[in-house]
């Protein structure tokens, strides 16, 4: 079972040593419904916890994707706005938005994990 | 045309477009049309004259040579695609697509209204200026905001005006370092977006829980990178709110806002459940633009042109922008930034959209101050008429009373994989334009309804039978019906999705 972490806005984050890939999780798509467009960061943009990292539009709405944590943005994925539908994917197979050098490991221990997460949709819904 | 062309466009059109239902035509573009022998205009051809325009003669351009009344029927036919208040039930949530009298049209045409020019010497319009020197009045006696600039040209256009004012108020008073505005989730986009165009950045509110603001979530966001506030602009907020309920803690909020150093803009796009019930200066608001074209019956949506004037405190009526209309000894004049030194300046050239005004007073003046009060409460109770009767049917995520439009979410359909995007479908198949979809955004799948004054009980019954029919489709289990919506249009459900994806922008290569 892959390590991922979750925020209360529904990134959803793949931990990999110093370096995170943050898709979004499938409560967020399936709520989304067919994405139409994304908008991806510059590499190398420095992103403080909770800065708009990406815009995700679907055909109901447009929803901003928020850095989990701080840190450097170190990738993009460039074939996501060519093919959306790589949304579906698991995180680090593909439906990854963004990759983050991650200022203080530390602070990824302050997101949900899979069973808070879980915890947490039941709460909201 | 080439026979080849033809050909092409023939089979093209047999592909999409089918056929002519009933009374329903298609149409194809004026350059699709087989070209005329018999222009609508019979000119002498231009041989031996010589050409004054550019030195060589140009190619062919491709002009449709088409007579007048085949013309005519392009335009009639292809206005017969429109939906508009004018053909039925348009209950699109936010918008108020009320009624727009007929009598309002008729002043508007009055050659003294209508055939004034903007650069006429202010002596010879005393009437036009009267009719914005008066409107001026209506606004400010019913916001309780005594400062009115009528030139903004639409909703946003005002809210530009309106934040524009505050960051003007900011600069000249040496608080250019307060950066911050406050704005609920549930606000219109508009809200956010003018705030970063006046150089704010957005600090959002939730009201998810309750649909309202809570002073405690307020407070929250008004404290929390600085513990007076000090660094807050100020704070945009729609009352009654997107979800049709009105904000009951303002005057606290307010208060704590305006100690804080800060300015209330009120977005004026729901004030049509206020008027003549509640001033918006008495909860708290400094500034606030009045949506013309929804709350006092002036056309939009296609119609014409909207017009968003706004309304000020005392405390910033100087600075909001010119002009403004007075009144002196010699009759009614113009205020330009030479009369109002502090004012951020012109919008844009002349008084705004003159006609509007010329309706919107029409509009108050044949309600009268009792009945633009009946225009509200009429309003409000068709909307918890429908709540009331689709509270069965639909889930209602905050309890009412409502305010002018309620909101319901698809909540009771989906686990029969009916979704808000089938519900709006169905309604398109049974004659009317559905209500707002996804919209706000605080919760999925969101509908929200606004009748306004305009529709009678019959008008309102018919729409809930529809709504509940649609409901009971839904769990009968005849959701492939619904995901099938509409079938009686000449174009049956777009995919929107690759619409969106892979928009084709141009009509050929």
């Amino acid at each position: 079972m892959a390590d991922y972490k979750y925020t209360k806005d529904h990134e959803c984050v793949f931990v990999d040593g110093q370096d995170v890939w943050v898709g979004i999780s499938s409560y967020a798509r399936e709520a989304l419904g067919d994405l139409v467009y994304v908008e991806l960061p510059e590499v190398g943009k420095s992103v403080s916890q909770g800065d708009d990292i990406a815009v995700i539009e679907s055909v109901k709405t447009a929803a901003e994707v928020y850095a989990p944590v701080a840190g450097e943005v170190i990738a993009v994925n460039e074939a996501m706005p060519d093919d959306l539908d790589l949304i579906a994917k698991p995180v680090e197979q593909g439906g990854w938005i963004v990759k983050l050098k991650v200022a203080d490991s530390g602070a990824l221990d302050a997101l949900m994990n899979s069973a808070a997460y879980e915890a947490y949709l039941k709460e909201v819904d | 045309m080439s026979a080849e062309r033809q050909v092409a466009f023939d089979a093209e059109k047999e592909k999409v477009m089918p056929e002519n239902r009933g009374l329903h035509y298609e149409e194809n573009l004026l350059w699709e049309k087989e070209h005329s022998e018999h222009p609508g205009v019979d000119l002498p051809d231009a041989v031996g004259l010589p050409l004054r325009t550019g030195l060589a003669a140009r190619g062919e351009i491709g002009l449709p040579q088409l007579s007048e009344p085949q013309v005519v029927r392009h335009f009639v036919r292809m206005s017969t695609w429109n939906y508009s208040i004018d053909h039925g039930f348009f209950p699109l949530g936010s918008c108020t697509m009320k009624h727009n009298p007929r009598l309002n049209e008729k002043v508007a045409r009055f050659a003294g209204f209508a055939q004034v020019h903007p650069l006429q010497p202010e002596s010879s319009v005393q009437g036009a200026l009267r009719v914005q020197y008066e409107l001026q009045n209506w606004l400010a006696e019913l916001t309780g905001l005594p400062g009115v600039c009528l030139t903004p040209s639409a909703g946003a256009h005002g809210e530009l005006a309106g934040m524009m004012t505050i960051a003007r108020a900011h600069a000249l008073n040496g608080q250019d370092k307060r950066k911050i505005v406050l704005a609920p989730d549930s606000s219109h986009g508009t809200n956010p977006a003018t705030a970063v165009m006046c150089g704010y950045s957005v600090r959002n509110i939730p009201t998810k829980e309750t649909g309202r603001l809570t002073l405690e979530a307020f407070k929250a966001a008004l404290y929390e990178t600085d513990p007076e506030g000090a660094d807050v602009a100020g704070m945009m907020v729609t009352n009654p709110n997107t979800c049709g309920l009105f904000e009951r803690e303002i005057v606290e909020i307010a208060d704590l806002l305006h100690k804080a150093g800060g300015y209330f803009y009120c977005d004026g796009a729901n004030f049509n459940a206020l008027v003549g019930k509640v001033r918006p200066a008495d909860f708290g608001v400094d500034v606030m633009h009045i949506n013309l074209h929804k709350t006092f019956s002036t056309p939009h949506g296609g119609g014409g042109p909207g017009s968003g004037p706004i309304c000020c405190s005392e405390e910033l009526a100087k600075y909001m922008p010119v002009p403004t209309v007075v009144q002196n000894e010699q009759g009614y004049a113009l205020e330009w930034s030479e009369d109002r030194p502090e004012s951020l300046g012109a919008l844009k050239a002349y008084q705004g959209q003159f006609g509007m005004h010329v309706r919107a007073l029409a509009y108050m003046m044949s309600h009268g101050a009792d009945g633009l009060r009946q225009v509200s409460e009429d309003a409000v109770l068709n909307a918890n008429y429908i709540l009331s009767q689709l509270a069965g049917d639909y889930h209602v995520p905050f309890a009412g009373p409502c305010m002018h439009e309620c909101l319901l979410t698809d909540k009771k359909q989906k686990d029969a994989g009916v979704s808000t995007l089938d519900i709006a479908k169905a309604l398109i198949e049974h004659g009317y334009h559905p209500m707002t979809v996804y919209f706000p955004l605080v919760l999925p799948g969101t509908m929200l309804i606004e009748p306004t004054e305009t529709e009678s009980k019959d008008s309102l019954d018919r729409f809930i039978e529809t709504m509940k029919g649609i409901a009971r489709e839904a769990t009968d289990g005849e959701s492939e019906a619904l995901h099938a919506y509409p079938l009686s249009t000449p174009r049956r459900r777009l995919d929107e999705v690759k619409a969106a994806r892979q928009p084709v922008l141009k009509w050929a290569d």
